[in-house]
């Protein structure tokens, strides 16, 4: 008896409800951009500068009394947040103490680090301090840039290999895909004010990655069947295309997806940022290949003649009414 | 059909067998990674019983290339630090200012009193008293220029000189810049390395990022301060009188001596007057040269102070020799040859180039030669390191166990196969690790787990083929073949796009998100390597023993 997810031969018309779920993503992509811009994002120290310092305690955490005894210090901007994390006791409380840049120094002096530390004794003597790091705004403003350019530059690249590899309506598609996964990773990131940091835009590297991945393999049975049955409507064919691949597109999600699971919830909380972000651009990216790549590639209508020497009237009639 | 040759069996078995081979260290990394201390203790002429011990944890004969952990598993201090080049041109212009006043107070005659100017750090700026003659006293300061000694400088001259009224404004050429910058670099390099090395931390990383930058990476300090201090301290270089020679370490020096050990001969003391004559601060410059019978010499300069002290002593004790201590250990102990005024002088002993060239380096190297700005400075403990290990670990099995019994299900005796494979995947992507040496960061952990989850795709792609050509082909044989064989564009175009983001991840990432790209990278590689041939050659195996009628996939 095996496992089957996806029945066998499936027929599901993807384009069907394909006002609503296209509608859908546009409205959530609309969102994601107004809560980044209402709510911004929660930089972490990688793109703001400023240190944070991880705190572990046997006692149990009273941010406000840590606030209270660094506010007499000055350092503007501190925020203090517990983290949880299934595998701490009851006897290990960690917090994260983030203090801003400050003014005319690249990173924050050691004095300060050590004031902050020896405030967060008064309140706590049995405190240790893990991990302490600390990014001047030179160095933060350069990061911005280059993950700016990371992010960019793979999505050029992609591009341009998709438009190499298939018509460049399929990079379109492919294209429209990805700029919709980053989109709505960084609404979820605007919305639950998770940090932002450098681990993020490898994560958001990771989607793309991954979301092409699935793409492309609709793409791949999309040009086949092109081939094969020429005069085919477009819209069925991306549908043919789509069932055809459906049980491979969801035992690959449901295999990554286990995988990030186990990571998600055993990995460390220094990660969960990170893996949650994989997690949620693999479900975003395996409904994209599915709902948003193929629709574009419907609305823009693809050429049927590429195979034109071996057949030179392959299906070259069609082509409009396709599109 | 599904013939697969006999050399390409072997040699995917081989490559299988060389993944298990160079992964094993990585099952007993502690044991290994005392042996391979003990063994690089050893090499360098120490020995003892219990270094032989520690070396013998683990078989000669057996790889030892371990997968370095990254400072967010071990533990350790990563600092960012700008040097500011800035300062030695400011050093370079103060040194100038004299040999441009006795150039131009040798012309009193035609070009009057010269006083210098205030100015900006960078730059000398002078007055002479008759203003109508500033061409002449451009020509004097311009005859000072020397070329810039670099290979692209080019011929250019090391300064630039121009006049603004009855003011001489002497700067650094842009070229004599470049030149300068790198060499300050260079030096700043050499130092931090030489101190961080003192303190004998295991495989600290100490690079230069960018135009002026040096990344400093230490496994197993406390934290950056610490490390922020070693690199502080300054070099001591002195000049010093030599009483004796001796090989006893424990001989009485007398008053006012002091005994240093040498630096190469091994169990060289010399016993020097406690009195520096010269100390490194007065030194400006030394450069790796020969001597007038070819061989290998280092060259040096003194300030016009140093210069004096220098001449002085050296015109009293023709003849007997000094010594050069660098942090108390004598470099060198030559003999005086003859009288050196001017303050520059030559280092001559049984040199080869290389030392000269590292004595020459060591010589600058006496302080950092400009200060350092830390732009980044991050500690991590190890226990939290050492817990991000333990989680990670757990993760990956649960994860992989959980793939498992998934693929297993799903695909029933072919999710074995891809099983199978999955595991030679992970123990390829660590032999891989181990033998580049690259590090394993946390986020490279977890592009593991996230490998393990995608590694499955191609076999995935396969199997539902597969499935797909049983419906239609004559036969299982064939499915599997078409299989193999349809599915192949999809999973290249899929993995060559994956391939590309992590190739820019890796560009343009540094420190962890490096490690990530690097695992995520290979993990694709190795595992289009797995599904491809490893599964394939088991299922034909299989296939060719049992000959099935029919196959359920």
């Amino acid at each position: 008896m095996r496992l089957r997810i996806v029945p066998e031969n499936t027929k599901i018309d993807f384009f069907r409800a394909a006002k609503i779920t296209f509608g859908a993503s546009i409205l959530a992509m609309v969102l994601s951009l107004v809560l980044f811009f209402v709510m911004g994002l929660n930089f972490g120290i990688d793109f703001k500068g400023g240190t944070t310092i991880r705190t572990e305690s046997e006692s149990a955490i009273d941010v406000a009394a840590y606030r209270d005894a660094i506010a007499p210090l000055e350092l503007g901007d501190v925020v203090i947040t517990e983290v949880f994390d299934p595998s701490f006791g009851d006897d290990r409380n960690v917090a994260s103490v983030r203090i801003q840049a400050q003014e005319g120094v690249e990173s924050v002096t050691a004095e300060t680090i050590a004031e902050v530390e020896a405030a967060l004794q008064t309140v706590d003597p049995t405190l240790t301090f893990p991990s302490v790091e600390s990014v001047g705004p030179k160095v933060s403003g350069e990061l911005i840039q280059s993950a700016i350019f990371a992010v960019l530059g793979s999505l050029v690249a992609i591009l341009f290999y998709i438009w190499l590899r298939f018509e460049w309506q399929f990079a379109v598609g492919a294209i429209a895909a990805l700029v919709h996964d980053v989109t709505l990773t960084i609404g979820i990131f605007a919305a639950f004010q998770i940090k932002f940091d450098l681990a993020i835009i490898a994560a958001l590297l990771t989607i793309v990655g991954y979301s092409i991945n699935d793409t492309v393999v609709v793409f791949d049975r999309a040009r086949e069947n092109l081939r094969k049955f020429k005069t085919m409507p477009l819209r069925d064919l991306l549908n043919l295309s789509a069932n055809e691949t459906l049980s491979r597109t969801v035992m690959t999600s449901g295999t990554t997806l286990l995988a990030l699971l186990a990571l998600l919830v055993l990995g460390g909380d220094v990660i969960r940022g990170f893996v949650f972000a994989i997690f949620w651009g693999v479900i975003v990216g395996t409904y994209s290949s599915i709902y948003v790549a193929k629709n574009i590639v419907l609305m823009l209508g693809v050429k049927r003649d590429w195979d034109k020497k071996d057949d030179p009237k392959a299906g070259t009639q069609f082509a409009n009414i396709d599109a | 059909m599904m013939h697969i040759p006999t050399w390409r069996r072997v040699l995917i078995w081989m490559v299988c067998l060389g993944g298990l081979i160079f992964a094993a260290p990585n099952l007993f990394y502690d044991r290994v990674e005392t042996a391979n201390d003990a063994r690089a203790v050893i090499e360098t002429g120490m020995s003892d019983a219990a270094l032989e011990a520690d070396a013998g944890l683990w078989p000669e004969w057996m790889p030892s290339g371990l997968v370095n952990l990254g400072l967010d598993l071990r533990g350790g201090a990563h600092l960012l630090a700008e040097v500011q080049v800035e300062e030695v041109y400011a050093a370079r212009m103060e040194a100038f200012w004299p040999e441009v006043r006795d150039a131009l107070a040798a012309e009193r005659d035609t070009v009057g009193f010269v006083t210098r100017e205030e100015s900006d750090e960078a730059e000398l700026r002078v007055r002479i008293s008759e203003a109508d003659q500033a061409a002449a006293a451009l020509e004097i300061v311009r005859g000072l220029a020397t070329p810039v000694a670099s290979l692209t400088g080019g011929g250019a001259n090391d300064i630039d000189v121009r006049a603004e009224g009855a003011e001489i404004v002497v700067t650094l050429s842009e070229a004599e810049r470049a030149a300068t910058d790198d060499r300050t670099i260079r030096q700043a390099l050499e130092i931090v390395r030489r101190r961080i090395d003192e303190v004998g931390t295991r495989e600290p990383t100490i690079q230069r990022q960018g135009e002026d930058r040096i990344l400093i990476e230490v496994p197993g300090v406390g934290s950056a301060e610490e490390v922020k201090e070693i690199i502080g301290t300054t070099a001591q270089l002195t000049f010093q009188p030599v009483v004796s020679r001796t090989s006893n370490a424990n001989e009485n020096p007398g008053p006012n001596n002091e005994i240093l050990p040498s630096l190469d001969e091994q169990g060289v003391f010399y016993i020097l007057e406690r009195n520096p004559v010269v100390s490194g601060e007065e030194l400006v410059d030394a450069q790796p040269a020969f001597d007038q019978n070819g061989r290998p010499a280092v060259n040096f300069r003194f300030n016009p102070t140093g210069a004096r002290a220098f001449g002085d002593y050296t015109a009293e004790n023709i003849g007997s020799p000094f010594a050069i201590v660098l942090d108390e250990e004598v470099i060198s102990a030559p003999v005086i040859q003859s009288h050196i005024p001017g303050g520059s002088g030559i280092i001559t002993g049984n040199f080869t180039v290389e030392e000269s060239t590292q004595l020459a380096v060591l010589l600058r190297a006496g302080a950092l030669p400009a200060g350092l700005t830390f732009l980044e400075e991050r500690t991590i403990g190890p226990e939290l390191g050492a817990d991000s290990i333990e989680a990670g670990k757990l993760a990956a099995i649960v994860g992989a166990i959980a793939v498992v019994v998934f693929m297993i299900m799903s695909y029933g005796l072919f999710g074995v196969f891809a099983t199978v494979a999955l595991t030679f995947n992970m123990v390829l992507i660590f032999a891989v690790l181990s033998i580049l040496g690259a590090t394993l960061t946390l986020p490279g952990i977890a592009g593991i787990v996230l490998t393990v989850g995608m590694a499955v795709d191609a076999n995935v792609l396969v199997y539902e083929r597969i499935r797909e050509e049983l419906k239609t082909a004559r036969g299982p044989a064939r499915a599997i073949d078409l299989g193999y064989e349809k599915a192949l564009s999809a999973i290249l175009d899929g993995n060559v796009t994956t391939l590309i983001t992590a190739l820019i991840l890796f560009l343009v990432g540094s420190g962890p998100v490096r490690g990530f790209a690097i695992t995520l990278g290979l993990g694709i590689l190795t595992s289009v390597f797995t599904a491809i041939f490893v599964t394939r050659l088991l299922i034909v195996m299989w296939f060719e023993r049992r000959r099935p009628k029919t196959i359920e996939v």
